[in-house]
């Protein structure tokens, strides 16, 4: 069985009727210790999905799904009190902005010291020795002195692994991971990478690795979704998915990698920006931006569809030279 | 933190001189003659009216009066009190721990109810409680001190019948005086009934003057706690599967503390000068009370000391903040 089973899973904020979809009908499976990437633009989604899957949005955030189950739960229907209990220790994840992240008035030791504490329990002192195991993991030097450090002494970098031993310290089988190096230094992203990947590979967990880079997802992740608008417009495995993208709009995001553009003057963009509340097209999300839209596509939303585990949202999905069908 | 220490120590020195500069300028810019009107309706010969002017110092220049009021200052010395010949220290010392009480007891009342007030309308932003609550201490904050203490005694001590009207105790106890605060020396004492005599005594002057502070606590607090609900690492914290009981009560009010912490220390100010008009309507025997009186005798000694002596303690109260709030913020402690 699979350990996260999310079926058409929609977040709404605002007033009913005249609501804006931040996710819209998204579905997601994911088994034990598997790696999944979300790719997309920014105000696709993705952050509002994974949050809502921890359960962190709030009112006047709207969740509801057809199905919301980990490890067999249903998350929508247990209690507040059980559902805590699962979040943080089960499932944990990681955001954006490391250094506003870690709450500035508590030291890196009490912060990580807090998830045990809460979780697990156990005395001060094996909660000690656990966070002093938990930062040599996750690669911080002369753990013992950086225990009692404040978060405004730690640069971006150590700030990420603080909030990964954070979020790994009750060996949680699902990791989120929100964009985890967009606000780091190129060399220092690689580095958190690798960190995340290999901690995942060891403990085997689940995780969801969110992200604008292609070339990562491509590399790490077994498996890959590409939102736009709140909806998956695409989804497969890789790297069949990338040598052959199927939606125009993987396939526009895919030209507008540095690295496709070796001996072209520009690089290719997608125009335009992602759809908001007022301008969401009756049609499919992408026809004011997709150089194939046909009238079809003008009018008719196209339906997620496929076989299973490459299914994509397209009226005339390309074909393998790239040809709308 | 030793160096941010010591330049909160450094402005308290210019922050001294002014009050005292300040204080000697403006008693005596206020017209009127001290011998004048101890004197009275009687009158008074100008021979004498000259004598007894350069007894107490005041035929000498300004200038020459206040050299020598500061020099007395820093050897401890504030003069004696024109009127009732005592020294002014001697005379501030005993009415202090009135004000002290009453100050203390408005403090609290505004504290366990503005802070508390002030997280739940932010947590509950939006919503009827919170309208109620920024209502409400919006009204507070507007509401003229001395209108306000006549209308509670009005509703609760002449209506009602709930609440003495004025005094720190009933006269129908006799409580020596010990440490000067009542309700340690009510307790002290062996009257029956004096304790409670004395509580309910407190109840509304401590209302009274500690609306103010409490609207502007409250107010504070939901502003702050509103900043830092937003933060990226309350969201971490609710991450960890936290209980809301916990993320707001402990990471969110840490955070939200440090500027409510510098509210409360400039309250103090805000206490002590609402403590003269609420000791006034109360007839409490405070140093607010001894001000206005000492105003009305033109008895400069009194005057120029009891302000010096309350901006002093509204000045270290503040230099206690300042401690505080560098305990209180990490990245304060640690600047260097």
């Amino acid at each position: 069985m699979a350990l996260v089973e999310i079926d058409n899973l929609t977040v709404e904020f605002g007033a009913k009727g005249d609501a804006l979809r931040a996710v819209d009908g998204v579905s997601l499976s994911l088994s034990e210790g598997e790696l999944v990437g979300i790719v997309g633009e920014s105000g696709s989604g993705k952050s509002v999905a994974s949050l809502a899957m921890m359960g962190l949005i709030d009112f006047p955030g709207r969740v509801s799904a057809d199905r919301m189950q980990f490890d067999g739960q249903d998350m929508l229907a247990l209690p507040q009190k059980e559902r805590r209990a699962i979040t943080g220790r089960e499932m944990a994840m990681i955001f954006q902005e490391p250094m506003t992240s870690l709450n500035p008035c508590f030291t890196v030791g009490f912060q990580i010291g807090e998830a045990l504490k809460v979780h697990q329990g156990g005395d001060r002192q094996s909660r000690r020795k656990r966070t002093l195991e938990l930062l040599d993991q996750v690669g911080i030097p002369e753990p013992a002195q950086r225990m009692s450090a404040f978060p405004h002494q730690l640069s971006g970098g150590m700030s990420q692994r603080v909030m990964i031993a954070m979020a790994i310290a009750c060996n949680p089988r699902l990791l989120i991971a929100d964009e985890p190096t967009t606000a780091l230094d190129v060399t220092i992203q690689f580095q958190i990478l690798e960190l995340l990947l290999s901690l995942q590979r060891e403990r085997g967990m689940a995780m969801i690795l969110i992200t604008h880079d292609l070339g990562l997802v491509s590399e790490a992740a077994q498996r890959v979704i590409v939102m736009y608008a709140g909806q998956v417009v695409e989804t497969g495995p890789v790297p069949g998915m990338f040598q052959q993208p199927r939606h125009p709009y993987t396939a526009a995001l895919m030209k507008a990698l540095p690295g496709e553009a070796r001996g072209q003057a520009r690089l290719e963009t997608i125009p335009g920006v992602v759809p908001g509340k007022y301008d969401r097209p009756t049609g499919c999300l992408l026809s004011p931006r997709c150089k194939f839209a046909t009238d079809r596509c003008k009018t008719a939303q196209p339906s997620l569809i496929g076989p299973d585990g490459r299914q994509v949202r397209c009226h005339t999905p390309l074909d393998a030279d790239g040809r709308p069908t | 933190m030793l160096q941010f220490l010591l330049k909160r120590l450094a402005l308290v020195i210019p922050a001294f001189f002014g009050v005292t500069l300040l204080t000697f300028a403006l008693i005596h810019l206020i017209p009127g003659d001290p011998v004048l009107l101890m004197a009275g309706e009687r009158g008074i010969a100008p021979e004498r009216h000259e004598e007894l002017r350069r007894e107490m110092g005041l035929d000498r220049p300004m200038v020459i009066q206040y050299l020598h009021y500061i020099g007395g200052v820093f050897q401890g010395d504030l003069g004696k009190s024109l009127i009732s010949k005592k020294p002014v220290m001697e005379e501030f010392l005993t009415l202090f721990p009135a004000t002290i009480e009453l100050s203390l007891c408005a403090m609290i009342f505004a504290v366990t109810i503005g802070l508390p007030a002030g997280i739940l309308a932010a947590v509950r932003r939006g919503t009827v409680f919170d309208h109620s609550v920024m209502a409400v201490s919006l009204t507070g904050y507007s509401m003229p001190i001395f209108w306000w203490g006549l209308l509670l005694i009005l509703l609760f001590s002449v209506q009602l019948g709930w609440t003495p009207v004025s005094g720190r105790i009933s006269a129908l106890y006799w409580v020596d005086t010990v440490t000067g605060f009542m309700l340690i020396d009510s307790l002290l004492s062996d009257e029956a009934g004096a304790f409670t005599s004395a509580v309910r005594h407190l109840i509304l002057p401590s209302i009274v003057l500690g609306t103010i502070p409490l609207a502007v606590i409250a107010r504070m607090t939901r502003s702050a706690t509103l900043e830092v609900l937003r933060e990226d690492y309350i969201r971490t914290a609710r991450a960890k599967g936290l209980s809301p009981m916990r993320v707001i009560g402990l990471h969110a009010l840490r955070n939200a503390l440090i500027p409510v912490i510098t509210v409360i220390g400039l309250q103090v100010g805000v206490l002590l000068a609402g403590a003269i008009l609420t000791e006034t309507i109360f007839a409490w025997p405070g140093v607010g009370k001894w001000l206005v009186e000492s105003i009305g005798r033109r008895d400069y000694p009194a005057v120029q000391g009891g302000i010096l002596l309350v901006a002093t303690v509204v000045i270290l109260v503040n230099l206690v903040v300042d401690i505080l709030y560098g305990v209180i913020n990490p990245r304060i402690r640690h600047t260097r």
